[in-house]
Parts: structure tokens; sequence; C-alpha cells
């Protein structure tokens, strides 16, 4: 099975749906000629013309809205926003149009559209060029957020959120990119959108997070299991709608549960994965529910002093996950 | 004599008085909906009345069996000459489980059926423009014929999609017709207030494409210019912006009282360039239009109309846990 970078997952998932479906088209700014900012889309250009790999003009609600509009005649439209960041004029037509278009009509229409964004920070990339945006979009139904944090993930999420019926905001962590390598194999699969997955069994507490910092918590994980404690992780790869069931299973199987992102806290993945347990899980529970996230500040500062205080990594993980194992 | 001018259109005299009775018919739907607002039967309406003539038009030039449409929430004319019926519009008006656009859920004008593609629409303004350009794209992608026309008011096209929108299909020669339906006000604020330019058609020079203004009262004139930009979008010369000017002769909605903002001569002023009295006087001029045909048509316009008020009132509301359906595929 050949070792793939996180970003040649994607690329990879893209190239093989545009191969199987050519109603898959990609559009997006410098996603053509260029292959994209991070490379994701490189190779495609040359591989499958300009109008299924199309420059846009720089204006992300055109970019949505054209998308959805190409969606609705019965295209698969990947649109890639070029940093997540840069969603928020997009957020109308995200929000009230893709989200809506089925309910609102009834079933009679849909909007069967992937919208890609590299998102997180840890890259020197400051206030405009580090965001979680997930939680914006994560109490809208008729949405779904994928964040793969493994290149076997990100192909086979990517590849499910092309063929899935309704809209998906997939974010993939720019530090992800070159970072994370793999097994990913050759052929053709996919993997079930709304599903968390246990990416560690651990009897003694239990981790809840997404994306890159999965990571850092395995990495966090392998520490303490030196000391003799056991982390469960779970990893909810879908951030909405959440898996209920895993979250319920994962926070029982341990009864000390640890959630982390690298979002800021307040109104975060986190909270609502928090609510979830306590509604569930409050007889089972052997610790107060604990989030370890980002500041309740606006973004992250761009000098490096600053960026690494308020960035995740596997030490912050590993001294909440002690102070939680020892209470 | 009026001199005939649709015959140099290609249209005949059954054409124009199909166009004649959509309009008509468009304007008793609209008029009866203000009636059962003001009788406590419906919550709200949202008028096409004055703008007929550009809708109902333009929508004749079109292919009506394979154009799309993204209309917005005055197009009444637009989406009865695309297949939508009376009663379809009835059924929206009181909100019913059978209401085609959207079962219920949205408020009437709303548009949207996908068997006679018209896109679903939403309340924000002009969204719907990126929609068509990205239908538009479809078209030039998969190598068909057909086009996609959207429609917005003067007030929205001051919104980023329209310029986001139109930039677009300019760059790519995408084959959707743009008509913004110039009525003078956005809601209470009038086009002096709305455009640092009075004349919308004069943005298509920023955008590559053409531009016209046309007399919106006048059915003829937008059927050919719509007509003419369609000719151009389907040999690959990409898309127009249309301004069909007229008049908003009803109040915003149901839920505004225009005299708080317009005088009652202005609107009276108005009412004489009314479409569905100067179209009428045109066709009755050269002798298409006689006392004998507009009988007929009143009268079946009227058990139209009568037909889809009582079905619609008798039909039923969707169940209320019909609102947890359709979220996603199910």
């Amino acid at each position: 099975m050949p070792v793939m970078s996180y970003i040649q997952a994607v690329t990879t998932a893209l190239r093989e749906e545009m191969q199987r479906d050519e109603k898959v088209f990609i559009l997006g700014e410098d996603v053509g000629k260029k292959g994209g900012v991070f490379k994701a889309t490189e190779g495609l250009y040359d591989e499958f013309g300009e109008y299924r790999v199309l420059d846009t003009p720089l204006a992300e609600s055109a970019i949505a809205g054209v998308g959805i509009g190409a969606a609705m005649y019965g295209m698969r439209p990947v649109a890639e926003m070029q940093f997540a960041d840069f969603i928020m004029p997009a957020v109308n037509q995200i929000i009230s149009e893709a989200a809506r278009i089925r309910y609102r009509s009834n079933n009679d229409w849909d909007c069967p559209i992937v919208i890609r964004a590299p998102y997180g920070g840890g890259v020197h990339g400051a206030l405009y060029h580090s965001q979680s945006v997930e939680a914006i979009f994560a109490n809208q139904p008729g949405l779904k957020i994928v964040m793969p944090s493994t290149p076997y993930d990100a192909k086979g999420l990517l590849k499910a959120a092309i063929r899935d019926n309704d809209p998906v905001l997939f974010f993939e962590h720019k530090r992800a990119y070159r970072l994370l390598k793999g097994e990913v194999p050759t052929e053709d699969y996919v993997l079930p959108i709304g599903k968390a997955d246990v990416k560690r069994e651990g009897s003694d507490i239990t981790i809840i997070t997404y994306g890159l910092c999965v990571h850092f918590a395995l990495q966090a994980a392998e520490k303490l299991a030196e000391d003799g404690i056991e982390a469960h992780i779970l990893d909810l790869r879908t951030v909405y709608p959440l898996d209920k069931e895993a979250i319920i299973e994962a926070a029982k199987k341990t009864g000390k549960v640890l959630l982390v992102t690298e979002d800021n806290k307040e109104g975060s993945i986190l909270s609502e994965v928090a609510a979830i347990i306590s509604e569930n899980c409050l007889f089972d529970l052997d610790a107060p529910i604990q989030r370890l996230a980002g500041p309740d500040i606006p973004a992250m500062p761009y000098a490096p002093t600053m960026e690494k205080f308020f960035m995740m990594n596997p030490d912050k993980i590993e001294k909440a996950m002690r102070e939680l194992a020892e209470f | 004599m009026a001199k005939n001018r649709h015959e140099e259109l290609g249209l005949s005299n059954e054409e124009v008085l199909e166009m004649y009775k959509t309009m008509l018919l468009a304007r008793k739907l609209d008029e009866r909906m203000w009636l059962l607002n003001r009788a406590g039967k419906i919550p709200f309406v949202i008028s096409c009345q004055g703008q007929e003539a550009a809708q109902v038009g333009a929508a004749f030039a079109l292919n009506r069996s394979e154009d799309y449409i993204a209309p917005y929430y005055r197009d009444m004319g637009v989406v009865l000459a695309f297949g939508m019926t009376a009663k379809e519009l009835m059924l929206s008006a009181f909100a019913k489980a059978e209401d085609p656009n959207s079962g219920g859920r949205q408020m009437p004008s709303h548009f949207g059926q996908k068997k006679n593609r018209i896109l679903t629409g939403s309340s924000p303004v002009t969204t719907q423009v990126p929609h068509a350009v990205g239908v538009a794209l479809a078209a030039k992608m998969e190598k068909k014929d057909f086009v996609s026309f959207v429609t917005l008011g003067e007030g929205s096209s001051n919104q980023g999609d329209f310029h986001e929108g139109l930039n677009f299909a300019g760059v790519h020669k995408l084959p959707v017709i743009t008509m913004v339906e110039n009525n003078k006000y956005a809601i209470s604020v009038p086009i002096e207030k709305q455009l640092g330019n009075p004349k919308v058609s004069d943005r298509a020079l920023g955008y590559g494409m053409p531009g016209f203004t046309v007399d919106g009262n006048d059915p003829l004139e937008v059927y050919k210019v719509v007509k003419e930009a369609r000719d151009r979008a389907v040999s690959g010369e990409g898309p127009t912006l249309i301004e069909a000017v007229s008049y908003r002769l009803t109040a915003h909605s149901s839920d505004d009282d225009d005299r708080a903002y317009r005088n009652k001569e202005e609107v009276e002023e108005a009412r004489k360039l009314d479409s569905i009295f100067t179209f009428a006087v045109y066709l009755k001029d050269l002798g298409i239009l006689t006392d004998e045909i507009e009988n007929e048509f009143t009268n079946e316009i009227t058990s139209i109309v009568n037909e889809a008020t009582d079905y619609a009132e008798a039909a039923p509301y969707a169940e209320p846990e019909e609102a947890l359906k359709y979220v996603y595929e199910e």
C-alpha cells in the first residue's frame, strides 16, 4: 500500500472522482494552471482541461453560488476556498442557499456541492490564514461538515463527499497537508460521512477531537502509555451532524472525557459534544467534562510567541490528559 | 390604426394574444390574492402588478421547454409562462401541502419547480444570479443549447452577488440573460437613492457584455431584446444585461403602506402606462383583440382564478411533522 501525504490523498481523491464521473469539476481561485496555492489540484488542469478545473474570478460568493447553480442543474462541483478564512463572503450562499435548497423546495431540488477549504494554524498564517471556521456552520441543518485527520480518511471521505447528494463542507488542515503521511490504498473506497472513528483503544480516559488535533492527541497518548495510562481516542471525522452514538459510547467507556479543538472554546464543536455527553452520560461520568481549546480571542496572532500560545500541540494535550487521569 | 410591430418580430396574432392572456391571468391572480389577504384568508402577498409586460414578453422570447429560469419574487408572469399553473400558485398562497414550490414551507412567490426548470429561490435578494450563471456554465460545459434567464429588482442590482455573478458570466462568455426589472422602488427607497448611475444597463460595460434599457411596459420591446440576447447566447457570444423599466403599481407587499413614501398622483400617472391597458389598446387597434375574444378571456380567466382559489382553500395543510422531512436526502 503506497504511503502518501494528506494533500496527495486529497489530490488522488479528486482525480479518481473526476475520472469516474465527468460531471465532477473543480472551481476556485488559482486551482487551474497553478494547481492551487497548496497544490491540492496539481496536475488536474493538464489532465482534465480548463472547464473541469476552472480558474474563477477572485470572488468567493460567486465560487460558491455558481457551484450551487451548477449543482442544481446536475453537475458535481467541488469548489475550493483558498483559505477557510476567506469563506466569509460566501456564507450567504452556503447557509441561505446550499443548506436550504432541498428543504425549501420540499425535496424537489437538491444541491450536491462540495466546498473544500484549508483551515487551521501553526503555519505563521496570522489572523486570516489560520482560522477554524467550522463552528459558524455547525448549527445549519442541511449542511454536512467533514474534517479528516489522516491521509486515508481524507481520500475516503472526500470521495464520499463528492458522491453525497447534499452540500458538504470539507475542511482540510493546511499544516496536515505535508506533515501527515500514511498508507492509502490505490483502489476505490469511500468512508461513511456522519460516522466517528476510534483511532486508539484505551480504558482510562477518553479524548474526543477531530482534524489535526487527532494526530497531536495520538502523540500525547503514547507518552501517557509509557506511564500505564491508556487513552481512548475518538475522531469525530464529521463534525456536523455529530455521531451521537459514538460520542456517548466513547464517553461511557472510561467516564473521563477530554474534548480537544484548535478552535477557540466558546460555542465550538466541543460545546455541542459536551452537551450530548451531559444529556446522556451523567451517571457514567467520573469527572467533569474537560474542554481544551484555543483561547477566546478573535484569532491566532502572527508573532511566534503568541501563535504558539494559541496553537494546540501534543504537550498541551498531554498535560490535560494527565490532569484528567489523576482526577 | 396602430402599426403592427409584432409581425416583424416573427410573432403571430395568436402568439401576441397568448402573451396578453398570460399577462391578464397574472394580474387577475395577483388581484385575487390581495382580496384574499385583506379578507384574512392568506397571510401575505407580494405583487407582479405593473411588471407583467416585461415578465411575459421576456418569457415568450425564451425556449420554454428547455431554458432554465431563476425568477425573483415578483415574477408571476414568468412562471406562468413557464408552465406553473394558477392552481399551483394559489396552493402556494394558501401554504398548502400540494404547493409544488415548497409544500407550504416558503412564503408565496418564492418560486421553484424542477419539472419546469424553475430554480428554487430564497428571500435574501440576488443570490439567484450566481445560480443562473452556474446553470449557464453547465450548459457550456455540456455543450447544450439552452440558456438561463435570471431576474431581479433594481435595488438588488446593488448586491455583491449581482456584480460577482455577471463578471463571472462575462469572463467565461456564458449563455445567461440577466433582466433587471426596474420598478423604481426598493420597498420605499426610490432609484435616485439606490443607483449612482440610474441606468442599470450601463454596468454591462464593466462586465464585458452588451447592456440594454427597454420600456418594461411594452412586451414586444422586451420580447425583441430578450430574443436577440438568446440568439447571441446560443451562438456562443455570451451573456446580456437587460433593464426593463416599468413601475410597481402596488405597495411593496401586503405588509407595506406606500402612502408613507410616494404620492397617489405619481401612482395614478403610472397607471396610464399600465401594460395590461396599453397592450390591450394595441391589440384592439389592430383588430386582433375583439370584444368577443376579450369577453372570452375574461370569462376563462375568472373561472381559472375561481377554481384555483376554491381548490387551494379546500386543500389540506402539511401534517406538522412534515416539517422534519427533507433536511437531507432520504
